[in-house]
């Protein structure tokens, strides 16, 4: 690190990177030009809220990635059968509800839709909130159509959807524990569900902020993080789908 | 998601918010550290009866009886557990890195300080159950730190396996996600929270040790919490994704088909990493110390960073090196076993280093310098027997040997236990601000080096002379007669060893309360820790913001004023 050649002292402009000004910093941090962190500001919160989640999204698709190589290996591995003194395959398809599932799907897909929009609409707030204080200043009529409400709605229909498809799966006899195919239909969906349910808890939390009158910025923060998250969810409901629907 | 807000308030007042549920991350360090700290105490309380219990198998103990040999293997599997999750995982990274990491980034928390106490707090729940284990009808589980099916996926497969062993999946399962948590606030610190000028390649080797730990700790966890959701439904809903067809006492069990293959791949995808997690950081923070005292720069800066990298990035693909005995096609074990040999590469490029940082140095032999020492030897004699056993054709028979213990309780307990000795004596006058005592370090590093030899070396040759792991009497054996000598030997080494620990813990709340005040820089070293006050104050800078100017380990720097300067110390420009 240090070489033992003479220093000169030199001033230096505090925005300096010293000795290593030719390696462009990583990410984040080390540069002059941002707020300093733990600052009130909104932006430099939002960011690393951001930056949160995608580090959380992380163990949520190792989680996912371990529950499909055990899916590959197990629905590959021969059983011995003691009837037959024999090495067979005990993998049954399930047969799945695909309407009920496609129909899911859709709801889960429009429910991104909106959350979308409440992202963009709480943003559109965000932004127009100093505006909106000066007096006489009108800013025509911004949309207040509950998106978030929206949202909650359709995620909850999501999930009843999915009970219903594991009633379905249940009245035609495949249970958690029937088959090696019906305990991962129902290990992927629960933990999918799962994650889920926890996207509707923020949301509600959102919601709460608005009763709890926490400042508009906190509320677009948890809506933005969520909208993020709930559209990671979607692809992972289509990802699921695909894999219980083409890999049986 | 939560907690944006806590950056701005003022330090909290009462007892509750302050010390208990508090949101400051050295407080959540310190609550780390001392849970690590009773941890350690079970922990090494149960080896000590393994060791009694190996070489006088019919004593009867008091208050605890003679010790059967299921007790036994419930005192292995809670021994590993407990060392493994709530010491090694626990005080380095959640102990030390919370404490530290903010501090030499100059930030004045980490990122999400909720998530920070809710990750501490649901530690401490998964501890709570992980104990809760011995209380139970049938104590603690049978089946290893390791938990392999079918043992462990069965309630009826012995006294331990029944609700000793889903408290026991619960509190792993918990800790995983504790782990998470810390992991994500880790990550997300190091990129956005780093002070003004504190480019990547200028934060100390600490921060990238903890900063690379957590990456591993986010990529294993989850597979070992998948791999806890399906044994949790083997056991208790009835699937079969680890159990084959298969008799138990002459009953069917009515699984068939799983794949107990299946656990180990899953369980070792993360085992192996979490060596790494337990090791890491220790390697950290024997670098931080070794440039410190002997007031040189740290030799190859960078090359130890790829370094640790390359030994993270090749965690990943070596787990199998724990299954050649449980069937694998040579091709396979061919390839794990390359892997596992190329870790021996960025490793031997760390040890070099050090050695390259102590050569025609000014070492000054201070306590932590003393620990870092001895993790180097450790981690080299400790290190050497791996690529040993990376060969599947020397791991077969060694595998089911003492051989094995001997090997990691060297490398991965013994090397990492020095690294928190060393984190603990470098940092104790910032965290208490007061210091130890040297004279009782000295005689604690002595005993603890020279036990820990005494313990772990004996295991290797009594592993090549066939004695087998995880059997609770050896007395019995015939063959095995002529290593009594040795084991009682090593028993004797272990209680010296353990007495040792309390002359450590009687130096460390002595001097918590009678040490000898300490000033802020008492070690001279340049990181940012030692540039704010002792103990820091509750924004850990007292409201200013550093600004860094230089790289973390400017010793002996020609032209300076003093031989070291801090990393906010203005900036000179020195010649690359």
């Amino acid at each position: 690190m240090a070489s033992f050649t003479p220093t000169i002292p030199a001033p230096r402009p505090a925005t300096s990177r010293g000795r290593h000004d030719d390696l462009p910093p990583v990410l984040g941090g080390g540069d002059g030009g941002r707020p300093d962190p733990g600052s009130p500001d909104y932006g430099a919160r939002l960011r690393r809220a951001r930056l949160g989640l995608a580090v959380a999204l992380t163990p949520i698709t190792m989680l996912f990635v371990a529950f499909t190589s055990a899916y590959i290996v197990r629905q590959g591995l021969p059983t011995f059968d003691p009837h037959t003194n024999t090495v067979v395959h005990d993998w049954i398809p399930v047969q799945l509800p695909t309407l009920l599932f496609l129909i899911n799907t859709c709801v889960l897909l429009l429910s991104s839709v909106t959350i979308e929009y409440a992202r963009r609409q709480l943003a559109r707030q965000v932004a127009l909130e100093p505006v909106q204080s000066i007096p006489g200043v009108s800013l025509g009529t911004e949309s207040k159509f509950p998106w978030l409400a929206l949202t909650i709605v359709l995620g909850l229909c999501f999930l009843g959807g999915q009970w219903l498809a594991w009633r379905d799966l249940a009245s035609r006899g495949f249970y958690v524990a029937t088959g090696p195919s019906s305990s991962f239909v129902y290990l992927l969906t629960g933990g999918h569900a799962v994650h889920l349910l926890g996207g509707i808890i923020a949301l509600l939390a959102a919601g709460a902020a608005v009763v709890l009158n926490r400042p508009l910025a906190s509320r677009r923060i948890i809506v933005d993080v969520t909208a993020w998250y709930w559209h990671f969810m979607a692809l992972l409901w289509i990802y699921i789908l695909a894999l219980l629907e083409f890999a049986r | 998601m939560v907690a944006q807000e806590s950056h701005q308030h003022a330090a909290p007042q009462g007892f509750i918010r302050k010390w208990v549920f508090s949101l400051d991350h050295k407080v959540i360090g310190l609550q780390y550290y001392f849970l690590a700290l009773t941890a350690v105490f079970v922990g090494m309380f149960l080896s000590l009866l393994m060791r009694i219990h190996l070489i006088w198998p019919t004593a009867i103990l008091p208050l605890l009886g003679e010790i059967k040999p299921e007790t036994y293997l419930s005192l292995v599997t809670m021994h590993g557990t407990i060392m493994v999750f709530f010491v090694l995982t626990t005080a380095p990274q959640g102990g030390f890195g919370n404490y530290f990491l903010p501090i030499q980034i100059g930030a004045p928390d980490m990122a999400f300080p909720v998530l920070n106490m809710l990750s501490f707090w649901t530690t401490f729940v998964a501890y709570v159950v992980m104990l809760a284990a011995f209380f139970v009808v049938g104590g603690a589980p049978l089946h290893g730190w390791t938990g392999y099916a079918p043992l462990s996926a069965l309630q009826s497969s012995g006294p331990g396996e029944g609700l000793g062993a889903d408290l026991w999946i619960i509190s792993i399962a918990v800790f995983c996600v504790a782990s998470l948590m810390g992991a994500l606030n880790f990550i997300t610190t190091t990129l956005d929270m780093r002070a003004k000028g504190m480019s990547m390649w200028r934060m100390p080797l600490t921060c990238w040790s903890w900063f690379i730990t957590a990456i591993l700790g986010l990529l294993a966890f989850g597979v070992l919490l998948s791999a806890g959701i399906l044994l949790l439904m083997d056991r208790n809903i009835g699937t079969s994704f680890f159990l084959p067809l298969g008799t138990i006492n002459g009953q069917m069990t009515g699984h068939k088909g799983g794949s107990p293959l299946l656990w180990q791949h899953l369980f070792w995808f993360f085992g192996h990493p979490e060596v790494y997690i337990a090791i890491l950081p220790g390697m950290g923070v024997a670098s931080q110390v070794l440039s410190t005292f002997s007031r040189k720069p740290i030799f190859g800066y960078k090359a130890m960073v790829y370094a640790m990298l390359s030994i993270g990035l090749l965690g990943f693909m070596v787990w199998g090196h724990h299954m050649f005995m449980s069937g694998m096609s040579p091709y396979s074990a061919f390839a794990f076993s390359i892997m596992t040999m190329a870790i021996g590469v960025p490793s031997a490029i760390k040890t070099f280093n050090w050695l390259g940082t102590l050569h025609k140095g000014r070492i000054r032999f201070q306590s932590p310098m003393l620990f870092a020492i001895g993790f180097v030897s450790l981690f080299v004699s400790g290190g050497l027997s791996g690529p040993f056993l990376a060969q599947p054709a020397l791991d077969i028979p060694l595998h089911d040997t003492a051989f094995v213990p001997g090997h990691f309780h060297l490398i991965m307990g013994v090397a990492a236990i020095f690294g928190i000795f060393a984190a603990t004596y470098y940092w104790f006058p910032k965290m208490f601000g007061r210091m130890m005592n040297e004279k009782l370090a000295r005689i604690h590093f002595f005993l603890t080096l020279i036990g820990t030899y005494c313990v772990f070396m004996p295991m290797h040759y009594l592993g090549l002379a066939g004695q087998p792991r995880r059997y609770s009497q050896l007395t019995e054996l015939q063959y095995l007669h002529p290593l009594i000598g040795l084991n009682t030997f090593m028993t004797y080494a272990a209680i010296v060893t353990v007495a040792a620990q309390l002359i450590f813990v009687s130096n460390l709340f002595w001097s918590m309360f009678k040490g000898p005040k300490a000033s802020d820089n008492p070690w001279e070293a340049t990181t940012l820790e030692w540039t704010t006050a002792t103990p820091p104050p509750h924004d850990n800078f007292g409201g200013r913001t550093p600004v860094v100017h230089n790289g973390p380990y400017e010793y002996s720097v020609p032209g300076a004023p003093r031989d070291y300067v801090m990393q906010t110390d203005p900036a000179t420009v020195a010649a690359h």
